[in-house]
């Protein structure tokens, strides 16, 4: 388990970010469409770009988080295999 | 590879954060951008009642062949159940605040979850008033049943039966009107998957940690 995990990183890695991209390249248009009358969105955040601060903010810490949890879950296995020779 | 469904959260959850607040959402009244909560306060309700469905299972399994395990896994997953309701109940609070114009109003869909929560509450408290592990095992996997089965109703039939404000109570057809013609469902339906992914686990994380614990305990005890 624990070497599949590392043996997976690198792949990981760039599949989530291939992943993002080819999702996110057809928004990056949508988002530049000019804005219709109608409710009062977050234009204004939009046209000066700054809505993407805030999502690389929000990635990041959501990406800190994750990591915490990826390394919890090494450290549990690596405990759990511990205790199991133990015996 | 044992673990994809971590690999699942993770890229689940990333696509989440960032199509959630940039992909193009219908322009409604009222709820402007706050629409865009749909992929965040709404999961929390999916991911907990899959969690709590899982605690069940496990409690069902344990008074069938009670084993020191099931009650752990039973435990864990309810205990992360509440955690996902107690977020889907403060992030609801907010949404409510900014569009209803109250933090909390009594409606039939908010009482029933908030009733539904203290239910749940009871579990713990319950659990923590045993000194005898067998005993404490064996009552909360009754009473964890008895919680569900009054929980859900409360959750998602009890509100379906009056006028509601909230969407997918009384009249209210939910979001699925909305998100038909749009590209929400893009969004909402991996949200979905992933809060639900997370809240498993973590209950797995903690599950294994109290695992852990026991066996070192055993161990000592030898």
């Amino acid at each position: 388990m624990k070497s599949n995990l590392h043996s997976a990183a690198p792949g990981l890695l760039r599949r989530p970010v291939l992943l993002l991209l080819a999702l996110l390249l057809p928004l990056l248009r949508a988002a530049a469409q000019a804005p219709g009358a109608q409710p009062e969105m977050a234009e204004a955040l939009r046209q000066s770009g700054k809505i993407y601060v805030v999502v690389a903010v929000i990635a990041v810490v959501l990406i800190g988080l994750l990591l915490f949890l990826i390394s919890l879950d090494r450290k549990l296995s690596r405990l759990e295999k511990e205790v199991a020779d133990e015996r | 590879m044992k673990n994809w469904w971590k690999v699942l959260t993770v890229v689940l959850l990333l696509y989440v954060a960032v199509a959630g607040l940039l992909m193009p959402v219908p322009r409604l009244a009222i709820l402007n951008e706050s629409i865009r909560n749909l992929y965040f306060h709404v999961p929390m309700w999916f991911g907990m009642t899959a969690i709590l469905v899982a605690s069940v299972y496990y409690s069902v399994r344990y008074l069938r062949t009670p084993t020191p395990e099931l009650d752990i896994k039973a435990h864990e997953a309810a205990r992360t159940g509440i955690l996902m309701g107690c977020v889907g109940l403060a992030t609801g609070s907010i949404w409510a605040r900014y569009t209803w114009g109250a933090w909390w109003t009594n409606d039939p869909k908010l009482n029933g979850a908030a009733v539904a929560m203290l239910i749940y509450g009871a579990y713990l408290v319950l659990r923590s008033s045993f000194t005898d592990e067998q005993q404490r095992a064996r009552v909360s996997a009754i009473y964890n049943v008895f919680a569900f089965a009054v929980a859900m109703p409360l959750f998602y039939i009890l509100p379906r039966l009056t006028d509601s404000l909230h969407p997918g109570s009384g009249g209210n057809p939910a979001f699925a009107k909305y998100d038909l013609d749009s590209d929400m469902r893009l969004v909402f339906y991996p949200a979905v998957i992933g809060w639900t992914l997370l809240a498993f686990w973590v209950a797995q994380l903690a599950t294994r940690i109290s695992v852990l614990k026991l066996k070192v305990y055993e161990k000592q005890l030898a």
